[in-house]
């Protein structure tokens, strides 16, 4: 446990705050699996969200498949909505490379064309290979590049920061 | 060694069911899952296997699996080449190795193997470079081992479970490659009742042995079923001396109102196709509600990407 990492619900409550004067009713969001679900699911009842809550598993997009293949647990997609002409707010635990980021942008529009798509994540750790920056983030921090920051969920549903 | 699984335990080729662990035909089954609502959307793809080039070597005719491979390699984004032998090269008389030389230096990844030989996709497995995966799409008598695990996807769709199940094969098993992979998988996921049905001339001697158990009265059979499998009976069979008529073979062992009636009332009808109506199965179970028949070919497509991303993925690793 890293001493200087705040509490995440905290963190999502100052997210929820940053975001919801740039919210217009019909903003969809869209979580990717696993962890950037769980703040989804936060943020969408935070903001009081009327649209369903999406979720995106990127596995099928991923860039590194032909080096480390399928994961194991590939978790459906789930988007209950049309995405043509909509906007998206695109929420992630964690921006590291960026590149879980452009498989979730690739698979949106396999679904259609959002007129806009924002990024919100809990924390943005630095370490980008690709030309994307979250519009929103709860933390910004430098984190080396041999330590990981989880996001992981207690049984009691209490989300947790940890580095490693 | 395992010709199918790599040293740390994943899918190298997929050749037959029998021995394939339990925990890889889960995975499979749950990939395919998550592949189902990829023929739904806007854009039908996902780039998994995109840069691949897989070929479909059908030495055999067949319409519904080449095709239904065909669009899920699709799918995949992959590239697909699709070779109908028996009008190619072999019958100019190039060995079955030359042909898959010359694909594998045109740069394939994967082949889709359907012979009427038993073990030619193991053959051709043995035979190529480390990088290339073989599928076997059915190979005489002996497997075909996607036409199970979409038989195994469709039962866990409808059933839910198979720990809790009496499963009924009805038919010329003897003949029956997809009998024999449906026995394997639904043994190894648990199935507590296996049973076969049919003519004394159309079960394999020794068929016990595979862990089933064997009627020849079709009404004892189908009593108390969940799941109720016919198998096609082949044309050519009726011309030797194992069956006297497809009249006669529809009387005693095709699938009636009446005879479903036997099974449990929400039972499911299954068939792997072509169905000959009125000789293995009659029009009104083909067509009826307890038929699942048409999703089958819908499931094969989610199955057989599982597959071939499972294959594809992870291969130089």
């Amino acid at each position: 446990m890293h001493a200087s990492l705040p509490d995440a619900n905290t963190l999502i409550a100052r997210l929820a705050d940053a975001i919801a004067p740039t919210l217009s009713p019909d903003t969809l969001i869209v979580g990717i699996h696993t962890g950037g679900v769980w703040v989804a699911e936060r943020l969408h009842a935070l903001l009081h969200c009327t649209k369903p809550l999406g979720t995106l598993d990127i596995s099928f997009y991923r860039d590194d498949f032909s080096r480390i293949g399928l994961h194991p647990q590939v978790k459906p997609s789930n988007l209950p909505f049309a995405l043509e002409g909509r906007d998206i707010l695109l929420v992630d635990d964690v921006l590291h490379t960026g590149r879980t980021v452009r498989a979730a942008m690739n698979e949106l529009f396999d679904y259609g064309r959002p007129a806009s798509i924002r990024l919100a994540v809990l924390v943005d750790r630095g370490g980008h290979e690709l030309p994307i920056r979250p519009d929103f983030a709860g933390l910004t921090i430098a984190v080396p590049d041999h330590q990981n920051i989880n996001l992981s969920r207690l049984d009691d549903g209490h989300l947790t920061l940890t580095l490693a | 060694m395992n010709l199918q699984l790599t040293e740390d335990g994943r899918l190298r080729h997929l050749l037959t069911l029998d021995g394939l662990p339990r925990a890889i035909i889960t995975q499979i089954l749950d990939t395919a899952e998550s592949f189902m609502d990829v023929g739904e959307r806007e854009v039908k793809k996902v780039p998994l296997l995109r840069g691949k080039s897989i070929f479909n070597l059908f030495f055999e005719p067949s319409t519904r699996t080449r095709t239904t491979f065909e669009i899920a390699a699709k799918r995949l984004s992959a590239d697909v080449v699709n070779l109908n032998i028996a009008t190619s090269s072999q019958t100019k008389g190039e060995a079955i190795l030359d042909t898959v030389d010359n694909l594998a230096a045109m740069h394939a990844d994967m082949f889709i193997v359907r012979h009427a030989q038993s073990g030619a996709a193991h053959f051709i497995a043995h035979h190529v470079a480390p990088h290339i995966s073989v599928v076997n799409a059915g190979d005489g008598r002996h497997a075909h081992p996607t036409q199970g695990l979409l038989d195994m996807f469709t039962i866990r769709r409808y059933k839910g479970e198979f720990h809790n199940l009496t499963v009924a094969i009805v038919g010329d098993v003897l003949h029956s490659r997809v009998a024999r992979s449906q026995i394997h998988a639904l043994t190894t996921l648990g199935v507590p009742e296996v049973r076969v049905v049919g003519p004394k001339t159309l079960l394999p001697a020794g068929v016990e042995q595979m862990g089933v158990r064997v009627f020849h009265d079709m009404e004892a059979g189908l009593t108390g079923c969940d799941v109720v499998i016919m198998l096609r009976l082949q044309n050519e069979r009726m011309k030797g001396a194992r069956l006297p008529s497809a009249q006669e073979y529809f009387k005693f062992f095709g699938l009636t109102p009446e005879k479903l009636a036997l099974a449990r009332p929400d039972a499911i009808v299954m068939h792997p196709g072509p169905m000959n109506r009125g000789v293995e199965i009659a029009s009104e179970v083909a067509d009826g509600p307890q038929s699942v028949i048409l999703p089958q070919v819908t499931y094969g497509i989610a199955v057989r990407m599982a597959v071939m991303a499972m294959l594809a993925g992870g291969a130089t690793a």
